[in-house]
């Protein structure tokens, strides 16, 4: 489904991703761990497109995106839930929901999509008047969730959705996405919470100051010792 | 006591003039966080249409109202589109400096143009005429600018809530990268929100000519400018405070002229600045937002 070969992104002169190659299958679940600034919020964002890599190909879906502007890039069906949520604030629920549909044209089909999402998460059909800047963490993390589903996208790219969230949260939160990924959507989930990441992923790569050093089978790494070592807290 | 009220509706149809204007900064400022300096001489510009268009094109008044406005929201888009879309990640100083660039340009481009003598609007395009109520006496052009700009107010409020445009304009001025990922058009965005507070310039232009019946290429500086202090009064970015902030500085200002200090209004306005910079710095509408992590 999606395929990267290859790719360099630079901050000025920040080499931040260097020849990074990954693959995602139609229906996995596909994490990336690694530790702080080793490069996974950048990956995210040269495939939604706010990054421009220098070199190197994206291609989704047999179609290049390498350098498109993110509207076109949704608009394809790659949704990306940003690291902070960055819900918009000053909006209420309801119109941050509307704001993720913006694209779309087929009223009807918003209108579904709007019950799926209160379905999936009621906490923001209770909550759909209300200025999304008054919700708790995890209310902004499910609506920043939401909002991307409503361009309803073949692939999700979620980063960090456990950060700053509870335990039971997070679990809640980890709870839906493979919900999500049972209706049919691909995810490429970003965390720094490896254990619970590879609990639900099928694959995982992990990426270290911009290069990706392992990859494999999610269970497999699980049991890798040098990842469990680096990642896992584990002994 | 009737004086004083006299006054109040002189400074409220002077403020909703502020409050036009004010518009323009406010939003600019709200989605690409520059002071668009120039944005008083849109007003000149649109005054200027507004008058060729009833002098030489014997339009009436609204026809002339709506040609300023979108030639006004064009003008405005042309020069986004030029001076500050390269400089959208350059420092912001550059940009005001270039904001400043822009004012200076269009102003004596306008002198080189036409020339700097002043015209004199015709009094008669709208006939309404002045009433007494209760011995106050309200003149119709103080009512007619009241009106236009209560219905420009009230549009606009419709366009950012309700319609789609506006909604992205408010998500791409909370955070621009955000809206990227809605797939808004953030450049489209940012071009609506200069040609939308362009027009309600130009429409404050025209409504200024038949209220104040002088107009030059240079008149646009002092209303830009007490526009500015109104939009920081309101809170610059957020628009109720736009709306507000005008209002309360042209009141400010007739009752200082009414208590006798006329020489003193213009300087009124910047004492104002000063006043909301040293205790209220974000605004009589604004907040302190702090990040929520």
């Amino acid at each position: 489904m999606l395929k990267v070969n290859d790719i360099n992104v630079y901050y000025g002169n920040i080499h931040a991703l260097k020849g990074v190659s990954l693959e995602i299958h139609q229906g996995e679940i596909v994490t990336l761990i690694g530790a702080n600034g080793a490069g996974k919020s950048t990956l995210l964002k040269t495939l939604s497109g706010l990054l421009k890599p220098k070199s190197g190909e994206i291609l989704f879906e047999n179609e290049h995106l390498a350098g498109k502007v993110p509207q076109l890039i949704v608009k394809k069906g790659i949704s990306h839930v940003p690291e902070g949520r960055r819900v918009f604030a000053n909006m209420s629920v309801e119109e941050n929901l509307e704001l993720g549909a913006y694209l779309r044209k087929d009223k009807q089909g918003i209108r579904e999509d709007f019950e799926k999402v209160y379905q999936l998460f009621p906490r923001l059909y209770e909550r759909r008047k209300q200025l999304s800047g008054t919700l708790s963490g995890g209310e902004q993390q499910m609506l920043a969730m939401g909002r991307a589903l409503m361009a309803r996208p073949r692939l999700l790219l979620l980063d960090e959705p456990s950060m700053g969230l509870a335990p039971l949260l997070v679990k809640t939160i980890f709870q839906i996405i493979e919900e999500i990924n049972k209706t049919g959507t691909t995810i490429l989930l970003v965390e720094q919470n490896a254990n619970m990441a590879l609990s639900i992923a099928d694959r995982a790569y992990v990426i270290e100051t911009g290069n990706i050093v392992a990859s494999g089978r999610a269970s497999d790494l699980g049991q890798s010792d040098q990842i469990r070592k680096a990642y896992l807290g584990g002994h | 006591m009737e004086q004083l009220i006299q006054q109040l509706v002189n400074g409220v149809s002077l403020g909703s003039i502020y409050a036009l204007i004010a518009l323009g900064y406010t939003m600019v400022y709200g989605i690409v966080k520059l002071i668009n300096f120039a944005h008083g001489d849109v007003f000149m510009v649109g005054a200027f249409i507004g008058f060729y268009s009833i002098t030489v094109l014997d339009l009436g008044f609204l026809p002339s109202l709506l040609l300023a406005m979108t030639t006004c929201a064009i003008f405005g888009v042309l020069i986004e589109r030029i001076a500050y879309k390269p400089l959208r990640n350059a420092t912001r100083i550059a940009a005001l400096i270039t904001a400043i660039g822009v004012s200076l340009f269009i102003e004596y481009g306008m002198i080189y143009v036409r020339g700097a003598q002043p015209e004199a609007y015709p009094n008669n395009v709208v006939s309404i005429k002045s009433f007494e109520v209760f011995g106050i006496k309200i003149s119709g052009q103080s009512l007619l600018i009241l009106a236009v700009s209560i219905v420009l107010m009230i549009l606009l409020q419709f366009i950012v809530h309700k319609t789609k445009i506006g909604k992205a304009m408010r998500a791409v001025s909370h955070d621009m990268d955000a809206a990227k990922l809605m797939g808004i058009n953030v450049n489209n965005t940012i071009s609506a929100t200069f040609a939308i507070g362009s027009a309600l310039a130009g429409a404050a232009g025209v409504v200024f000519g038949m209220y104040y019946t002088k107009i030059d290429p240079l008149m646009g500086i002092i209303p830009g400018l007490k526009a500015f202090v109104a939009a920081v009064l309101g809170g610059i970015g957020i628009i109720p405070g736009a709306m507000v902030g005008g209002l309360v500085l042209g009141v400010i200002e007739s009752l200082v002229s009414a208590a006798g200090f006329s020489l003193w209004r213009d300087g009124v306005a910047f004492v104002v600045l000063i006043l909301i910079l040293i205790f209220r710095p974000s605004g009589l509408f604004g907040k302190n937002v702090k990040e929520k992590v």
